[in-house]
């Protein structure tokens, strides 16, 4: 029997709707695959029961005629969703036992499509991360790792980038078809990058930020990590959609994404941002970019040099942007509505010690910052400060299109790095997120589309920046990428039953 | 500009994170080294340039005035670490 | 020229603001759409929203914007056509979210003038320096339980506007009036009921005092002052307590207080001696608030009258005494009854309205209102319903009653909840206009009293009255006064 785990969303969907497999056994194979997987830690929580209620409710439509491109497709939901009655606590000891009473929006819209959860997967806390270290139930191990000198697997475990490196993880070592995460600074598509996903980050207002923990509000975006650029279509047209309960979602009809894989970009202008060629980028990811290049100009695309100018400023200006707001997001968890709460002598106390043992370092360190940069006397030297250049960086973009549609970049400056090689390093696991951090600060989409292995046999992605609301175009091209890079490799199992 | 150690004390105050003093030590050297590295925006020249109040060019959605939600007090305080007679209850606050 | 007070070693002058915090008048809260109606059980009208539960976003309520606005037009404020909610961070018990959605910066209404009148009969404008709409808390309760605070979540998120003045404000007096005059000014337009036991309405009173003349000195902060007269209060014992803590050489806190009851004076607050930095910045779950001119222009055109104009029409148009004028339009439930009960007896009575102003307010301000100071009620508890009232008037101006019967009658309708009708069908109260019937009664009361007609006729005028009388006497007070007038004069100088 065909390992129904290695399939793409695509092929499953296909073979369901076909009535070659069942909604039934497809759940029941990535189960197992879960279970076999359990040392990667990539989910905190598995919804086995619910998940194989969801399976044959999903059959149960799909012989009834009613099936959608989602219907019977297991996936993972990284816990930052809240969904009813279980597991949703954006990975944080300071939400203990909080299980929402409410699904959100997202997910909701997933269920009604007929996908499956499978279960919650782990992050980085709040989404404060790059690596998945940060995660109260641990760090989750990337399924890939490096090639030693003489081609054995090294037996160090890499980081699957973050946050949503819970999310990436599953579906990179098909325990899970596909897998929604969250982006704020590129935690989709840096995972995206490292474990050899596609990963993309629609434009902000696309997906409701209802049921969502938040981190920073003007930031946080929704969306899915898959095998392939189609099943990034599928998943975001399930996932996407105006919400009246969220004030910053847009109210625009959602266009079918995958109609949009036309294959064809001939005379589409693909713009090369010549302030993305930082110091000390990895030959591999310098070498592939140019090769990502090439490709497009091969399938007809026209190659423009454009400048960015206020990139260098992205990622100090989201250091200041991101932590104000997560400051006050996060004020909410105070011991008293939900989640831990340490006795003290007094409520100041209470809430000083629930904070201060509910939260991890990252996140302190990040609610410090963010108090600090709003507070008196300091808030216009930085956050007016940082809200300004952050005009400057959205005008950036809207002078390089009105050159070029679509932007070309890699996705992070390196490859996965090893578990523990960063993390006492705040600042330069901050750099993780250079290329990603601009889109996200003028609200823009950004996939990550794998595009090669670097020396060591590791996952490098490139990434693809569109215009506001431009999914379609900006999915056309990854599609085109994709098929030219012909990435194929997966990680060599060294996890669970090895046979 | 760079915080000094009553500073961080302060902050971590505002934002009702104990932090002991012997972390404060710590604390204060890793938001200065956070400081000193976005401290580099200042050489941005931002004059007459708008904050970014939202990056979505849209309207305000308005609601209508009906009441569509509440109403179910056993949902609200359910994860709640201490409840009582429908309450949600702290420890004493003198006024 | 400020009020001055006298100290020990010179004199002082107030500066008084007031920020007044009004409940808005809507079904459903700010942002969120559970329930606003007072006295519900603990945590009944709370949604996932207004108990800030994790991913839980704010979606405005579309009234609370129009009635923000039409309050700003109440007070001749300007309008702002584009605002911004920003964020107010603190942590407290009843603060869900661990910040306060409000607007700092860009405020939906900005400045405007309200005039206040003072018992001496002087009129002073007071500046408001903004309108601005924001979050309720929650509210915390102290004395439940011996070592906890209990939390009801159904006020967080109920819509308020804080109605800032400006500092202008110099004596207990005119903060009363300017207060009042707010007060007035919401429940007109129909934007806050102004009930302050409910807690729809209240005051942080702002006080400093300084030499005339000099910089302003430090203001404290008293929170939530809920009556009229405890804002007097607190004005009063504020200004002496500055003056008693300056003279004796020591310093104003810049501080936040609380006003006590039981003594009429105020303390520090223990849970907020500690320096505020609300951190405000933008919400960035909220878009600005944008609207255009003809959307101002389209509430303005369904403003309601508001009492300084009301107050000018009864005296223009409907003859009204000014001090009548002023004593109608103080509660809008008195000038709403009063015309309501002009506009009914002018029906019933088919008499001209500019005819009846007078008598109308008369009766209201004077009978009704004495009546139902007595009972201690409101006059929208009035056990006086406005149709036995436009009766009882109309009674009286056919000429069917007295005033003295209609007196007699309005006091049985207190009683009995009868209709004036039947009361004066019932005992026979009808005027006797009957001329024949009262020139026999005064011809008989002439011949009884010969001595005191013959000391009347020498010039002892004043005992037209006792001729009066006597017929008032024998008709149990139901003689047409005007007839017994007019059959009586002849016969006396014949
Ligand atoms: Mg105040
Ligand atoms: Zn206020």
């Amino acid at each position: 029997m065909r390992d129904l785990t290695k399939l793409t969303l695509s092929a499953a969907r296909d073979a369901l709707h076909k009535k070659d497999i069942s909604a039934a056994e497809l759940t029941e194979a990535h189960l197992r695959a879960i279970d076999d997987a359990s040392e990667l830690n990539a989910y905190i929580e598995v919804t086995a029961d619910k998940a194989m209620d969801m399976a044959v409710g999903a059959d149960k439509m799909i012989n009834a005629g009613n099936a959608h491109g989602m219907t019977g497709i297991p996936i993972g939901i990284k816990d930052l969703y809240c969904t009813k009655g279980v597991h949703s606590q954006s990975s944080s000891h300071i939400l203990d036992g909080f299980k929402p009473e409410y699904e959100s929006t997202v997910t909701s819209n997933l269920w009604a499509d007929g996908a499956v959860m499978l279960g919650k997967t782990n992050q980085d806390e709040f989404a404060m991360g790059s690596s998945n270290e940060n995660s109260h139930y641990g760090p989750v191990k990337n399924p890939w790792r490096a090639d030693k000198k003489n081609g054995d697997l090294s037996d160090k475990n890499t980081v699957p980038g973050g946050s949503s490196g819970g999310s990436a993880a599953a579906v990179a070592a098909d325990t899970s078809i596909a897998a929604t995460g969250t982006d704020t600074g590129g935690s989709i598509r840096q995972p995206a990058s490292f474990t050899g996903l596609v990963g993309l980050k629609p434009t902000y207002g696309r997906c409701s930020r209802w049921g969502m923990i938040a981190f920073a509000s003007s930031l946080d975006q929704a969306g899915p990590l898959t095998k392939t650029v189609r099943d990034a279509a599928i998943m975001m047209e399930s996932m996407a959609g105006y919400d009246p309960k969220d004030s910053t979602s847009t109210n625009i009809p959602v266009p079918n994404y995958e109609a949009a894989l036309t294959g064809d970009i001939r005379g589409l202008k693909v713009g090369i941002p010549r302030e993305y060629r930082v110091d000390g980028m990895p030959n591999g990811i310098e070498t592939l970019w140019s090769q990502g290049i090439d490709w497009l100009k091969d399938a007809g695309a026209e190659i423009i040099d454009i400048s960015l100018p206020h990139t260098k400023y992205a990622l100090p200006t989201y250091y200041i942007v991101a932590p104000a707001e997560c400051s006050s997001n996060l004020a909410r968890y105070d011991g008293v509505k939900y989640g831990l709460r340490v006795n003290g002598d007094s409520l100041d106390d209470m809430y000083k010690k629930t904070r201060a043992a509910g939260f991890g370092d990252e996140v302190k360190r990040r609610i410090l910052i963010g108090t600090y940069v709003l507070s008196a006397g300091y808030y216009d030297a930085y956050y007016l400060k940082a809200q300004r250049v952050r005009t400057l960086i959205a005008n950036d973009f809207k002078l390089a299109y009105e050159k070029c549609d679509v932007i070309l970049t890699p996705t992070a400056p390196s490859a996965a790095f090893n578990l523990g090689e960063k993390v006492s390093d705040p600042l330069s696991m901050y750099l993780n997120d250079v290329f990603t951090v601009p889109a996200s600060l003028a609200g823009l989409p950004g996939i990550s589309v794998p595009a090669g292995l670097n020396s060591q046999g590791l996952p490098l992605g490139l990434q693809l920046i569109g215009q506001a609301f431009g999914e379609e175009q900006l999915l056309a091209v990854a599609d085109v990428l994709e098929c030219a890079a012909g990435f194929k490799a997966k990680p060599k199992k060294w996890w669970g039953d090895k046979s | 500009m760079s915080v000094d150690k009553e500073t961080v004390a302060k902050i971590a105050n505002l934002a009702r994170i104990e932090v002991s003093d012997n972390e404060l030590e710590n604390t204060m050297g890793e938001l200065n080294n956070i400081l000193d590295w976005v401290e580099q925006l200042s050489e941005v020249n931002t004059d007459g340039i708008e904050a970014m109040t939202s990056v979505v060019a849209a309207d305000l959605p308005l609601r209508e005035d009906k009441i569509t939600d509440g109403g179910y007090r056993e949902e609200v305080i359910k994860n709640a670490p201490l409840a009582e007679h429908g309450f949600f209850a702290v420890p004493k606050v003198i006024e | 020229m400020s009020k001055l007070y006298p100290g020990a070693t010179g004199n002082w002058e107030a500066v008084i603001g007031l920020e007044v915090h009004a409940q808005v008048i809507s079904e459903s809260k700010l942002f969120s759409g559970s329930a606003t109606a007072f006295g519900a059980e603990p945590n009944t009208q709370v949604s996932f929203v207004c108990s800030a539960q994790p991913g839980m976003l704010p979606v405005i309520n579309q009234e609370c914007v129009r009635q923000a606005v039409r309050t700003g037009l109440a007070m001749g404020c300007q309008i702002n056509l584009r605002s911004v909610f920003d964020r107010k961070n603190y942590f407290y018990a009843d603060l869900p979210q661990g910040y306060q959605i409000s607007q700092f910066k860009d405020p939906i209404v900005g400045e405007g003038i309200v005039n206040i009148e003072l018992e001496d009969g002087s009129n002073k404008d007071i500046g408001v320096e903004r309108l601005h709409l924001e979050q309720d808390a929650g509210k915390s309760m102290h004395d439940q339980h011996p070592t906890m605070t209990y939390v009801d979540l159904n006020r967080s998120g109920v819509a308020l506007m804080e109605i800032v003045s400006k500092p202008e404000m110099s004596t207990p007096e005119e903060a009363a009036e300017y207060f009042k005059k707010i007060r007035s000014l919401v429940r007109y337009a129909g934007t806050c009921d102004g009930n302050m036991d409910q807690g729809s309405m209240r005051a942080d009173v702002n006080v400093s005092v300084r030499r005339p003349g000099e910089e302003l000195g430090t203001r404290t902060e008293t929170k939530n002052v809920n009556s009229i007269r405890y804002v007097m209060q607190v004005v009063e014992s504020e200004i002496r307590r500055q003056i008693d803590v300056i003279e004796d050489g020591g310093r104003i806190n810049q501080e936040t207080r609380l006003f006590e009851v039981a003594t009429g004076t105020t303390r520090t607050m223990r849970s907020k001696e500690e320096a505020h930095d609300y951190r405000y910045f933008p919400d960035p779950d909220l878009l600005p608030l944008e609207f255009s001119q003809q959307f101002v222009d389209d509430l303005a055109k369904d403003m309601p009258e508001l009492s300084d104009a009301k107050k000018k029409r009864f005296i223009s148009d409907l003859h009204i005494t000014p001090y009548n004028a002023g004593v109608l339009v103080a509660e809008k439930e008195s000038a709403d009854y009063f015309e309501a009960l002009l506009s009914a007896t002018v029906e019933k009575s088919e008499k001209p309205t500019s005819e009846l102003g007078s008598l109308v307010s008369n009766w209201v301000t004077g009978d009704l209102f004495g009546a139902l100071n007595k009972l201690g009620i409101g006059i929208t508890s009035s056990p006086v319903s406005i149709s036995h009232a436009a009766e009882l008037l109309s009674l009286q101006i056919d000429g069917t009653i007295s005033g003295r019967i209609a007196k007699e009658v309005f006091e049985n309708m207190l009683e009995s909840g009868k209709s004036p009708e039947i009361i004066v069908e019932e005992k026979g109260l009808k005027q006797v206009s009957d001329t024949g019937e009262i020139e026999a009664m005064i011809d008989e009361i002439l011949a009884n009293n010969v001595d005191k007609v013959e000391e009347y006729r020498g010039g002892k005028s004043k005992l037209f009255g006792f001729f009066v009388g006597q017929v008032m006497q024998k008709t149990q007070g139901k003689a047409n006064p005007q007839v017994v007038n007019q059959l009586l004069k002849p016969k006396l100088d014949d």
